[in-house]
């Protein structure tokens, strides 16, 4: 008998039935594993569904707050300070975001190049209540107050490493041969950048920028610090006044912005916390407001992104 | 005396009364992968402590017969098998079979050289480490021997802990060879072990399997006619019918299979008119 | 003559190029918008240690070294920081102790076992659980998650685990009645980092070529022994970079932690305890700071928190760096 036959002989069977057991064990682990991780997902999404629901109406969406202890009132303050904010975020994070991605994309490895990459990963990194003490010391103090300007800024900021990153990589996987083929027509640079490279990358970039959005109108540390809150916050006054003193767009824009605003997210931090049910009834239906639009841009990215690949494989 | 062997009507010629017992027999194998049939009424005896080598044009299903014999087939979603492979007389297709000792007695050595990226003794080791073997002195043992066989170590003996994958292709190889050797396996399947390497590479593997076959039988598929002549006791001719399923068309000794081949087909195929 | 002539020609030709197509504005546009967000990079980093001079002239190092003593107090404009950067590492580091073995799971689920057609599905639920916002997680924290799972799995460490030596310390309790303490905040960082850990992880996984797989297989040995002796050390560098990743998120994540760890400055190791994180005491507090010593104080936190977050990054990136330097590609022959 070999030397090796010799010392595996001795507890062959049990060895080897050993052996078959613990895998049995393990893999259906990871089988559990996944499942167990799955159950926060649903219990919060079934939760908040069933909580929130039950206090969703339309008065839930067209009324300003009532001063608490009374029931009633709306989160209207609060829906249209998110998207005051959002609005802005995209304002200020898309352009200058689409801009680098086309440096990374096209000069990764230029000294810029690498220390944008640097950047971009740093950036990403940075806790976004960090993002909110920068964007207090950078716009709130000079200019004296919150502002929804501030919180626009701040959350600028959390969006644009995302955007720089997804932007690169679609414009990298646009293929070579496209621009190529442009640049041998005779297009410059820049032409071939925006009317060639922008819209064959453009779905990717779609879908990169409606991620970081939803990722931002979530957002709730940034804001602690820049638009502080404001339940009279109503744009349509604002606008109404506006129109009636005959001032210009701009000023009826400018004092949009220009004020604290809330925003849903900052809402549902608040109303949390209070000792009154009704506030806490109305947190859970901001909750769910909160998470359809997140859930639902990331469906909606999903099954464009599946749907594209197949149409383009096909 | 001849032993015709005629089974769903293919003829095997063996001088088997003076050659050595079958140590593999493939009894009417078919392999469907889905609804697709890929290999069709293989029938075969793979003696013993010989180097059987299986040839025949690219897609004609050679890997896809050698993967059967230890079962590698079974990873691939969708393959069923029909029909027997007997090692030793046993079906390893049996329900019940232990296919984890399948695996052990019969080795497999691929076509690009696969090195885990761990160092070289580990490499080596990995397969005894399964078994249970922990004795540093055992493995050390096991190891050298391992090497040793596979023809590599004198020009490894004194990096054993360096990375396997900081060796040549064809070093590579061949430790990947000693790592298949180190479970003492009865049977080695050589998918086109040398395709991937340089021709000196290629002949000091080639050599290594004439010192291998004193102690296992080997069975490998190859595309270099000119090398399953070298090498090779016995060689099996594979090609596709219609229907895109493989089949055996010839397999006698090797000297037969070259000289005075018995089916048109595998003349054309081995004097090069076509393949 | 003629040399000066013809060079003197190229550069006035050269130079209209420079206007002609646009390219080069274009080129200083991109160049410039670059420069920027390299420069926003600094700025915060700059701004941040600059508005925080105040508290580290007058505190230094003090601020942040351990100490039995906490004493964060407004009122006498004394500021420590070690609760919170105590609670931030402990909490975090936790998370990661759970969420690494969750997540790797997950990875060798869905990369190894899970059949194709269930896996997309299923690792895009996984990676939902990321996008749910902070707030809802801590909302569901405190009203369900607190007194349903938090408060009795404390119960339980408490009586069990807290009665061993050494390793009880981490265990002493009671809980609060509530459950608000540092092991509520670790479950919930737990949960919202798995999802980063098991996708990072299933990516390392499925780059791994399969000749490994066969050679492992071949050899004999099971499914469970080819993920574990081959599959993660091949990975283990992905799996490093995932954790680090995990853990960088784990550091920053501010309301759901606020929400559930009980806020509490007290002293003491234990995940029993309500505790205080870096980011929670900023979020907490920086809106009604007073003076300004306590809000350079609070940005001093924030500069700490941008540090860690920078280093980590920096790692991540040199583990990433030294993986290309050492691998060297399997055979090319």
């Amino acid at each position: 008998m070999s030397h090796f036959a010799e010392l595996i002989d001795r507890n062959h069977i049990a060895r080897g039935r050993q052996r078959k057991a613990a895998n049995m064990i393990m893999l259906s682990l990871t089988g559990l594993l996944t499942v167990l991780a799955l159950v926060p997902l649903f219990w919060i999404i079934i939760y908040v569904v069933i909580r929130g629901g039950s206090n969703i109406n339309l008065d839930f969406f067209i009324h300003l707050p009532r001063p608490m202890g009374m029931t009633g009132g709306g989160v209207l303050s609060a829906i249209e300070g998110t998207l005051v904010v959002t609005f802005l975020a995209a304002l200020f994070a898309i352009p200058p975001g689409v801009l680098a991605a086309f440096y990374a994309a096209r000069y990764p490895n230029t000294p810029l190049g690498v220390t944008l990459r640097f950047s971009t990963d740093v950036l990403s990194g940075v806790p976004s209540i960090v993002v909110g003490l920068f964007a207090y010391s950078a716009i709130v103090v000079p200019m004296g107050h919150y502002s929804g300007l501030a919180g626009g800024a701040a959350l600028a900021v959390i969006m644009l490493p995302t955007i720089i990153r997804t932007t690169e990589e679609m414009l990298k996987l646009v293929p070579a041969t496209l621009r190529e083929a442009a640049l041998g027509l005779g297009a410059p640079e820049w032409k071939t950048s925006l009317s060639v490279l922008f819209p064959a990358a453009s779905s990717g970039i779609i879908t990169g920028f409606l991620l970081a959005l939803a990722r931002a109108a979530g957002e709730t540390a940034p804001l602690l610090m820049t638009t502080l809150g404001n339940e009279r916050f109503d744009i349509g006054q604002i606008i109404r006044g506006g129109l009636q003193g005959h001032k210009s767009v701009l000023t009826i824009f400018w004092s949009i912005v220009n004020q604290p605003v809330d925003s849903l997210p900052l809402a549902l931090w608040k109303y949390a916390q209070q000792p009154y049910p009704e506030r806490v009834q109305q947190a859970w239906a901001v909750a769910l407001v909160l998470m359809l639009f997140v859930l639902i841009v990331n469906v909606f990215t999903r099954l464009w992104i599946q749907n594209r690949t197949r149409h383009s494989k096909g | 005396m001849d032993m015709k062997m005629e089974i769903a009507g293919s003829v095997f010629k063996t001088t088997a009364e003076k050659d050595s017992p079958a140590k593999l027999e493939i009894k009417n194998l078919a392999v469907y992968y889905s609804k697709f049939r890929a290999l069709a009424d293989i029938n075969l005896s793979v003696h013993e402590k010989r180097i059987t080598a299986i040839i025949g044009p690219s897609g004609c299903g050679k890997s896809t017969l050698l993967r059967s014999f230890n079962r590698m087939n079974d990873l691939t979603p969708g393959c069923r098998v029909q029909g027997e492979i007997n090692l030793d007389g046993g079906d390893i297709y049996a329900p019940g079979v232990d296919v984890v000792e399948i695996r052990r007695r019969v080795g497999m050595v691929f076509q690009r050289p696969n090195p885990f990226p761990k160092s070289i003794y580990d490499n080596v080791a990995f397969g005894p480490r399964l078994y249970g073997i922990r004795r540093r002195s055992d493995l050390n043992e096991i190891v050298e021997k391992a090497i040793q066989q596979a023809a590599l170590w004198e020009e490894v003996k004194d990096k054993l802990h360096q990375s396997g994958l900081s060796l040549s292709g064809g070093q590579q190889q061949r430790l990947c060879i000693a790592r298949a050797l180190a479970v003492e396996p009865e049977v080695i399947l050589m998918d086109e072990p040398a395709s991937a390497l340089d021709p000196i590479s290629t002949l000091k593997i080639e050599e290594l399997m004439q010192g291998l076959k004193q102690t296992y039988t080997i069975v490998i598929v190859t595309h270099n006619m000119q090398q399953a002549a070298r090498v090779s006791d016995f060689t099996a001719m594979m090609m596709i019918d219609e229907l895109r399923a493989g089949r055996m068309i010839e397999y006698d000794q090797t000297n037969i299979i070259f000289t005075r081949p018995s089916d048109k087909r595998t003349e054309d195929y081995v004097t090069g008119r076509f393949g | 003559m003629l040399k000066s002539k013809s060079s003197s020609r190229s550069r006035i030709g050269s130079l209209s190029r420079f206007f002609q197509h646009g390219d080069r504005p274009w080129q200083g546009i991109i160049i410039l918008i670059s420069a920027l967000v390299i420069i926003l990079m600094l700025a915060i980093g700059g701004m941040l240690w600059v508005q925080s001079a105040g508290t580290r002239i007058k505190f230094g190092w003090s601020f942040l070294a351990p100490t039995a003593n906490p004493n964060w107090d407004p009122v006498n404009n004394h500021f420590q920081a070690w609760p919170f950067l105590f609670g931030t590492l402990e909490t975090s580091l936790f998370a990661i102790l759970f969420a690494l073995p969750i997540g790797l799971g997950i990875a060798i689920f869905l990369s190894e076992l899970c059949p194709a057609w269930l896996r997309t599905p299923l690792s895009w639920m996984v990676e939902l659980l990321a996008a749910i916002p902070s707030v809802v997680y801590g909302l569901w924290g405190i009203f369900v998650f607190l007194p349903k799972v938090v408060a009795p799995v404390g119960v339980f460490l408490g009586d069990t685990l807290g009665q061993i030596p050494l390793l009880g310390s981490l265990f002493t309790g009671p809980i609060p009645a509530s459950g608000a303490s540092r092991l509520a905040a670790s479950l919930i960082l737990t949960i919202m980092i798995i999802p980063t850990i098991a996708a990072v992880s299933r990516d390392v996984f499925m780059a791994i070529p399969a000749s490994q797989r066969e050679a492992s297989k071949a050899l004999g040995a099971t499914e469970w022994e080819t993920i574990w002796q081959v599959l993660i050390p091949f990975g283990r560098s992905g799996i490093l970079g995932a954790v680090i990743l995990g853990l960088g998120r784990a550091l920053g994540e501010t309301m759901a932690v606020t929400m559930v760890i009980g806020n509490s400055i007290q002293g003491g190791a234990s995940l029993l305890q309500a505790g205080y994180t870096m980011a929670s005491i900023i979020a907490n507090e920086f809106a009604e700071a007073v003076s300004g010593l306590h809000t350079d104080s609070l940005i001093e936190i924030g500069l700490v928190l941008f540090i860690i977050t920078l280093l980590l990054n920096v790692l991540a990136r040199f583990l990433v760096w030294r993986v290309a330097r050492q691998t060297p590609q399997q055979a090319r022959v």
